[in-house]
């Protein structure tokens, strides 16, 4: 019954959309007012979309395994939480996710703007259903989560018990919000250039949206790294996946479009490129939806393999692009007068100069990415890119952009000079002799590495003097600045101090090296609510001499019969101990994996202080910079 | 003659021409440095040189074929033409089986012989990697 709701209320919402677009093209040629019916009848579609969303949750609840998306991702013995996010822990249910929060969106926008022009705010509406009117054809024509089985099995196939976890269970809504939020920003972008209104003012209301998809696409990349971390058992939070990547595309242009509104808020200057980043971060968004949703890229995310699907998508983006340069060219005028210089010294030049990075650090992962399907359909040659190409190209660039980040914020806006700034020579030296007395005793390339700690060092004292010296002053900016460098200081120094041991061990057997002593003492066999447990049971012991016990886990989950491993992790404010461990098939041995990873939790900490700061900078009322 | 604001102008583009011209050709290269090939046994079979390239080899795990020696487990991968030993130290995914689809990572020592320094995850049990797929297709 949920589930035939759920269908109906679907078919109501896109009757909605056909509406909207109706009163809103008589609207936009008839009258001076906004017509309170558009209002109401987007609201009304976000109130189908809702029920649909609660009908597939209710569907899932209530084990109705005569909808198909239930039987293949469902199970009886599952626990309840993993039933509700079971919801959207698939190919279709996530679609009915991203319609959700695409017509969430785009109502709060219509709530939110209702002093802005009339003409702004209903081409913003007439864009935004148009991706709508997109998105409900494609989950009713090629993955409806409401398809109907008959006979109704009696029981469903099971979720994949690496998603049955709570940090999963919240990452896609978290990580939408941020790829969905991007609509409106490409929505209103391309309103506000057939009105010819990219200005300040347009800037300043804008930024506002830029800022709640960045917030919400930088925690959403962070749960789903930390849940890399723990259950995928790889002992790491990044690993170039393209999966990942494409989830860092979008935020890398989303973080350069934040900048340029910055400067376009102050001077209309770069108009026309905070235009092309408002279409690309929508974009790759969407390519991120493409690459995860097609198939194309075998992963954890990729649900099914239906061409159709694929295909569809990649039309419909094509569509979309094509519609935006169709405007940018045709409609959109740049204003002549424009004061077109740029002084040297002056924020808004350093925001360029690191706009610039951004785009070699965005191009360098979209080739990464990219290439291998590339050369595949071409050529049928099967290759993959890994991480010593991201590193190769990327690290050594992130010397300057450090330099360019600590210094950056310290100029002044259209002309600066760097007389009386003693101190950042003072602490380049500072910085250069700490990172050298940390790295000369280790066996690793000398000059690179120093170099590189140096500048994060170099941007981690800046920003924290800046929290002294000018108090609450700019005081968003510079708790992400402070994040961001606490994030590469961390990288680098769990790069560098990270250990790793990988052995076969019988129960009963120990492991030693000079480093640390590893005793198997027993293995325990447990029942859980969907899945039997094997604890293994392990004494550490380190080069201080401190013990520890560690207890991996196996668990064998019925329904699917998957075997996952549970990592036990000791975690610590300087380091974390991670042990996970396997089974060989027909032996008795088992397949140990022990780390010693330093920083994690600071590596967490970081990425969450740089989104902490989107939401200082989201709440301040006065406009500051 | 040009003034002296085009000819800083002129400059700045060819300054921007060069970085790209430069920067295209640094990804490029470590492009090529840096990707990995698969390879099925059969098309390692029929290699006339070994090279010391990092490479992949997929295909499925042979019944009966794994053992485990202290730290190195030992395996054959097979797509049922050829197949290839591998010697291999280090993190066993879950879901690596005899009978399974397997992708090894790692160096060629010869055509029989596979030194692998990473097995790749699988994420559920229906999920085969393509390349193995497409291996498998082909026979």
């Amino acid at each position: 019954m949920p589930s035939l709701i759920g269908s109906y209320s679907l078919l109501f919402g896109l009757g909605c959309s056909f509406l909207i677009i109706f009163f809103s093209i008589k609207n936009f040629k008839n009258s001076n007012l906004f017509d309170s019916k558009i209002l109401s009848f987007s609201l009304l579609q976000l109130l189908f979309v809702v029920i649909s969303f609660f009908g597939l949750i209710l569907s899932f609840v209530i084990s109705d395994f005569s909808n198909e998306t239930v039987f293949n991702h469902s199970h009886t013995t599952k626990p309840l939480f993993y039933k509700i996010s079971g919801a959207w822990g698939n190919h279709e249910g996530s679609l009915l996710l991203w319609l959700l929060v695409l017509t969430l969106f785009i109502s709060i926008f219509l709530l939110n703007t209702k002093n802005q022009l009339k003409d702004y705010r209903i081409l913003t509406l007439l864009f935004q259903q148009v991706i709508i009117i997109g998105f409900f054809i494609f989950i009713i024509k090629t993955s409806n989560p409401f398809n109907y089985i008959y006979p109704e099995p009696k029981e469903g196939l099971g979720l994949n018990p690496i998603l049955q976890d709570p940090a999963l269970a919240i990452h896609p809504p978290i990580l939408y919000l941020g790829y969905v939020g991007s609509s409106i920003i490409f929505s209103s972008a391309l309103a506000a250039m057939t009105l010819n209104w990219v200005s300040k003012e347009w800037a300043k209301h804008i930024k506002k949206w830029i800022l709640v998809s960045w917030i919400f696409l930088t925690l959403g990349i962070l749960l789903g790294s930390i849940w890399a971390y723990y259950e995928l058992g790889w002992g790491g939070f990044w690993f170039w996946d393209p999966v990942e990547n494409v989830s860092l595309m979008p935020w890398i242009a989303l973080t350069t479009l934040f900048h340029c509104v910055l400067v376009l808020e102050k001077k209309p200057i770069l108009t026309s490129w905070v235009i092309i980043l408002s279409i690309t971060t929508f974009t790759l968004s969407m390519c991120g939806t493409f690459l995860v949703r097609s198939g194309i890229l075998n992963s954890v995310h990729t649900f099914a393999n239906d061409p159709e699907r694929g295909v569809f998508i990649l039309i419909f983006l094509f569509s979309l692009i094509f519609l935006a340069l169709f405007i940018f060219f045709f409609f959109y005028k740049p204003d002549n007068v424009k004061i077109n210089s740029f002084f040297w010294l002056s924020k808004e030049t350093a925001i360029l100069v690191n706009n610039w990075f951004m785009m070699y650090f965005l191009s360098v992962i979209l080739i990464g990415t990219i290439y291998p399907i590339f050369l595949d359909v071409i050529s049928s040659e099967k290759i993959s890119v890994g991480p010593p190409f991201y590193h190769k190209l990327i690290i050594p660039f992130l010397i300057p952009f450090l330099l360019a980040m600590a210094i950056g914020p310290k100029l002044n806006w259209i002309k600066s000079d760097l007389r009386n700034k003693f101190y950042l020579f003072s602490f380049l030296i500072i910085s250069l002799i700490l990172s050298s007395l940390i790295i000369i005793n280790l066996k690793i390339d000398f000059l690179v590495n120093t170099i590189l700690i140096s500048s994060g060092f170099y941007l981690f004292f800046i920003t924290t003097r800046d929290f002294f010296v000018h108090k609450f002053q700019n005081l968003a900016q510079n708790i992400s600045h402070f994040g961001f460098s606490l994030f590469i200081l961390s990288v680098l120094f769990n790069n560098i101090f990270s250990s790793e041991i990988i052995t076969n061990l019988k129960v009963g057997e120990t492991f030693k090296s000079k480093d640390v002593i590893i005793f198997f003492e027993k293995v325990t066999k447990k029942k859980g609510q969907n899945y039997e447990t094997i604890i293994g049971k392990f004494n550490i012991v380190d080069s201080e001499n401190i013990k520890q016990t560690l207890i991996p886990e196996l668990r064998i989950y019925n329904q699917p019969n998957i075997v996952t491993s549970e990592a036990d992790i000791k975690i610590n404010l300087l380091s974390d101990k991670f042990m996970t461990m396997n089974l060989v098939q027909n032996q008795n041995y088992f397949n140990i994996r022990y780390q010693h990873k330093p920083f994690m939790i600071w590596i967490w900490a970081s990425v969450s202080i740089i989104s902490f700061g989107g939401l200082i900078s989201l709440f301040k009322k006065k406009h500051e910079v | 003659m040009y003034g002296r604001k085009v000819k800083l102008r002129f400059l700045f583009i060819l300054l921007i021409i060069l970085i790209l011209i430069l920067t295209t050709f640094l990804i490029l290269k470590s492009l090529e440095e840096n990707v990995v090939f698969f390879q099925s046994p059969s098309e390692i079979k029929a290699l006339t040189e070994i090279k010391k390239k990092k490479i992949r080899v997929g295909g499925m795990v042979k019944k009966d074929s794994i053992s485990v020696v202290s730290k190195e487990v030992k395996f054959i991968i097979t797509d049922f033409k050829n197949e290839i030993n591998v010697v291999y130290s280090g993190v066993i995914p879950n879901l690596f089986e005899e009978g399974k689809g397997v992708v090894a990572e790692g160096y060629l020592k010869d055509k029989n012989y596979f030194l692998a320094t990473k097995i790749l995850a699988k994420h559920d049990e229906n999920y085969m990697p393509p390349e193995v797929k497409a291996a498998m297709e082909e026979k």
